[in-house]
C-alpha cells in the first residue's frame, strides 16, 4: 500500500493545543440585533415584552413606594415573626437564631461555595431588617450581633482543619434543631411557653424543619418497602402512599385533628404537635414516590455489582444505591418541600397562627383596616425569599454533587 | 506477582488430580416458556482456567451468572467450594465471598472513588480494619497498572482502566474462583490488551477462572478447556487444541468458521 503521509499534519499537531478560537467580536449593537432584533416577528416580541413589563412594573413600583403605607408592617413587625412569642422570653428566640448563625459562618468558612452564598444572604437580609427605622434598638442590637457571628464564625472556620472539625459541625447542625426547641418551648428547663402562642413565621418555619426532618427518613423506607419482595410490607407501603397522595393535605388536617384525640385517649396531643405529625406523614408519601423514582433510575449492573462482592442487602443499598437515588432526585426532592413549606399557610383553617394565619388577624384588625395589600404582598415576600434559598440551595448542591454529569 | 494470598491448593498437583470446585449437574433454567438452559453439567478443578464460548443468545452468560446466584435456576443443582446455590441467603452470601465477578459495563460504583469502590467489601464483608483493605487495595491497583488513580472517580478513567479497577476490587476480597462474563466485549480495541494481559497474568498465578468471552487469541493461549455453547446446550468441551484444530461436532465447525 502506498501511504502518503500529510506534511500538514505534524504541524497541526504542534500548534493545535496552542491555537485558541476566534474572539467574538459582535459587540453590544451586534448582540442586540442577533438576540433581539433578528427578524420582524422578534422585533415585535421584543417591544410588546418591554412595553408589557414596563407598564407592570411602572404600576407596581408607584404603589410600592408611594401610595402604601407600610407603617401596618411596622406596627405588627413583632406579630408577623413570632406571632404571641411572650416578650420577656423573645431572647431565647434570638439565641436560636444566633446558634445557627454562628454554625453558618463556620460552615461558610469550612466548606465555602454555598454556604458562602447563604451566609452572604443571610447577613444581608440581617443588615436590611436592621437599618429599616421602625426597628427598636434592642432588637438591631441581636440583628448586629447576628451579622458578627457569622462573619467571625466564618473567620474561625476558615482557620479549622482536620477531619474532625467538619464531622463536629455536622453534629451540631443536627444538635441545634432539638436544642432549638427546648429552647423557644421550655420543657421545664427553662419556663414553659404554650405552643398556642406560637405563631407567624416562626411557626411556619418550624412545621417546615419537623416536617422535613421526619419526612425524608419515612420516604425513603416507604420506597425501599414499596420495592420490597415481602407481599405484606409491600401492600402496606403501596397502600399508605396512594391513600394519602390521593387526598387533600387539608383533610389530612382534620383527620389529625380530630381523629388523633379519638385514638389516643388518656394524653393530650398539643394541636401544633398534630400538625406536624399530618405533614410529615403527607410529605413522606410524596418523598416516597420520588425517591423510588430514583431507585429506578440506578441501573441493574449496580445491584449486580454489589451483590456480587457479596454485600448484604442492607449494606447494597445504604453504601451503593440510596445516595446514587437520592443524588438524583435532590431537584424532586427540594422541590417537594418547597411545595410543602407553602402549604403550611392551611393549618391557619385548623386555628393556627401561621405566617398567613397572623396575616389574616392583622387585616380584620380594625385599627389597620384596607391594609391588606400591604400586608399581604410582605408576607409573599417572606416566602419567596424562603423558597428561593431553598431551590437556589438545591441547585448549588447538585452542581457539587454532580448531578447530571454522568 | 498479581495474587499475595495462598490459594487453598497445590499449584504442583497436575489439574486431574485436584479437587472439583465447581460442580454443576442437570442445571436447566427457562425465562418464562423459554429454556435457557438445558441439562447443563460443568465441573471446574481448582485453578483451571475455563473459557465458555458460544453465539451470542446461547445461554453462556446466564450460565456463569447461576454460579454466584445473579440468575435463579428452576432445576438441578449448583456446589460451589461446598457451598450449594439455591434460595438460602446465607449460603449465596458465603459463595459470594469466595468469588469475584467481573461485568461486561464495569459496573464501578460512580459516586465512590477507586480506593472506596476496592476497600467497600473488604471492610463490610471481610471486616478488615480500613488500613489493611487500603493497603491491599493500593497494592492491587499497583499491580494492575494504575496506583496514580487511586483518588479518582470511576468517570474519569478510560475503559480499560476501568475494567482493571474492576478486577482488582474482585481480588480485594482474596476470591477462590473469579468469573469473567464478557470482560472485554465494551472495551475500544486499543485498550482490551491491557485487561486482557492482567487476566493472563491471573491465569498464571494459579486462579479457577470462568470466562465468557469472544476473545480466541486469549481462549487459544490461556485456557486448560474450552466449552462451547449453543441454545442452552453445551455442544463440545476439550483443550483449546482439540477445540480448535480438530472440533468434532458441526455447530462446533460452523460456529469457529464465523469467527475465525
Amino acid at each position: 500500500m502506498n501511504m502518503q503521509s500529510n506534511p500538514n499534519i505534524d504541524t497541526a499537531l504542534e500548534t493545535s493545543t496552542s491555537e485558541l478560537p476566534p474572539k467574538n467580536t459582535i459587540g453590544v449593537w451586534g448582540w442586540l440585533r442577533k438576540n433581539l432584533f433578528s427578524s420582524w416577528l422578534n422585533t415585535l416580541l421584543t417591544i410588546v415584552t418591554v412595553w408589557f413589563v414596563y407598564a407592570v412594573l411602572n404600576k407596581s413600583l408607584s404603589w410600592i413606594l408611594g401610595a402604601a403605607e407600610w407603617q401596618v408592617i411596622a406596627a405588627n413587625f413583632r406579630l408577623i415573626f413570632v406571632g404571641q412569642y411572650p416578650v420577656e422570653e423573645l431572647w431565647r428566640i434570638w439565641l436560636s437564631l444566633s446558634i445557627v448563625s454562628a454554625l453558618m459562618g463556620l460552615s461558610w468558612g469550612l466548606w465555602r461555595g454555598t454556604m458562602a452564598n447563604l451566609s452572604v444572604s443571610l447577613s444581608f437580609i440581617y443588615f436590611i431588617v436592621a437599618v429599616m427605622p421602625f426597628i427598636q434598638s434592642g432588637t438591631r442590637v441581636w440583628l448586629f450581633m447576628n451579622i458578627a457571628l457569622v462573619l467571625s464564625g466564618y473567620f474561625i472556620g476558615k482557620k479549622l482543619t482536620g477531619k474532625w472539625v467538619k464531622r463536629a459541625i455536622i453534629a451540631a447542625w443536627l444538635l441545634s434543631f432539638p436544642v432549638t426547641i427546648v429552647l423557644i418551648k421550655g420543657f421545664g428547663v427553662l419556663p414553659d411557653v404554650a405552643t398556642n402562642v406560637w405563631g407567624g413565621f416562626l411557626l411556619t418555619i418550624l412545621i417546615t424543619i419537623v416536617g422535613i426532618i421526619f419526612s425524608f427518613p419515612l420516604g425513603i423506607l416507604l420506597a425501599l418497602g414499596r420495592t420490597s419482595k415481602l407481599p405484606v410490607v409491600r401492600w402496606f407501603c403501596i397502600t399508605y402512599i396512594e391513600v394519602i397522595r390521593g387526598v387533600p393535605l387539608i383533610t389530612v388536617f382534620f383527620t389529625a385533628q380530630i381523629m388523633i384525640p379519638l385514638f389516643i385517649q388518656g394524653f393530650e396531643i398539643n394541636n401544633i404537635v398534630r400538625v406536624m405529625i399530618g405533614v410529615s406523614l403527607f410529605t413522606a408519601a410524596y418523598a416516597a414516590e420520588n425517591v423510588r423514582g430514583g431507585l429506578q433510575s440506578i441501573p441493574r449492573g449496580q445491584y449486580e455489582a454489589a451483590q456480587a462482592l457479596g454485600l448484604s442487602t442492607p449494606r447494597m443499598m445504604f453504601f451503593v444505591i440510596l445516595p446514587q437515588a437520592l443524588r438524583a432526585v435532590i431537584p424532586a426532592m427540594v422541590g417537594q418541600y418547597i411545595s410543602m413549606f407553602k402549604d403550611t399557610s392551611l393549618v391557619a383553617i385548623v386555628g393556627l397562627f401561621d405566617l398567613l394565619g397572623i396575616g389574616k388577624t392583622i387585616v380584620s384588625n380594625p385599627d389597620f383596616l384596607g391594609k391588606h395589600m400591604e400586608v399581604y404582598l410582605f408576607i409573599a415576600l417572606i416566602y419567596w425569599v424562603v423558597a428561593f434559598s431553598m431551590s437556589y440551595a438545591s441547585r448549588r448542591m447538585e452542581k457539587s454533587l454532580g448531578v447530571g454529569e454522568r | 506477582m498479581l495474587l499475595d494470598y495462598k490459594l487453598d491448593f497445590n499449584p504442583d498437583t497436575p489439574l486431574e488430580e485436584r479437587d472439583d470446585i465447581i460442580v454443576c449437574k442437570g442445571v436447566n433454567k427457562w425465562y418464562g416458556n423459554h429454556h435457557v438452559l438445558k441439562d447443563v453439567n460443568v465441573s471446574v478443578k481448582q485453578g483451571e482456567v475455563v473459557v465458555i464460548l458460544g453465539p451470542s443468545g446461547s445461554g453462556k452468560s446466564t450460565f456463569i451468572r447461576t454460579i454466584n446466584g445473579l440468575e435463579e435456576y428452576q432445576k438441578g443443582e449448583i456446589v460451589v467450594d461446598g457451598h450449594r446455590v439455591a434460595n438460602d441467603v446465607a449460603e449465596i452470601e458465603a459463595i459470594r465471598k469466595e468469588t469475584g465477578m467481573v461485568f461486561q459495563s464495569f459496573n464501578l460504583f460512580p459516586h465512590m472513588t477507586i480506593l472506596n469502590n476496592i476497600t467497600l467489601a473488604p471492610i463490610w464483608v471481610r471486616k478488615w480494619p480500613k488500613a489493611k483493605a487500603e493497603e491491599i487495595a493500593l497494592k492491587l491497583l499497583e499491580r494492575v497498572g494504575i496506583p496514580e488513580q487511586a483518588h479518582k472517580y470511576p468517570g474519569q478513567l478510560s475503559g480499560g482502566q476501568q475494567q482493571r479497577v474492576a478486577i482488582a476490587r474482585a481480588l480485594a476480597m482474596q476470591p477462590k474462583i473469579m468469573l469473567f462474563d464478557e470482560p472485554t466485549s465494551a472495551l475500544d480495541p486499543e485498550m482490551i490488551k491491557e485487561v486482557l494481559d492482567v487476566m493472563k497474568e491471573l491465569a498464571r498465578s494459579g486462579m479457577t477462572m470462568l470466562v465468557v468471552t469472544h476473545e480466541m487469541g486469549f481462549a487459544r493461549e490461556v485456557a486448560d478447556r474450552i466449552i462451547l455453547f449453543d441454545q442452552g446446550v453445551i455442544i463440545e468441551e476439550g483443550t483449546p487444541a482439540e477445540l480448535f484444530d480438530n472440533p468434532k461436532h458441526e455447530r462446533t465447525k460452523l460456529f469457529l468458521s464465523q469467527i475465525l
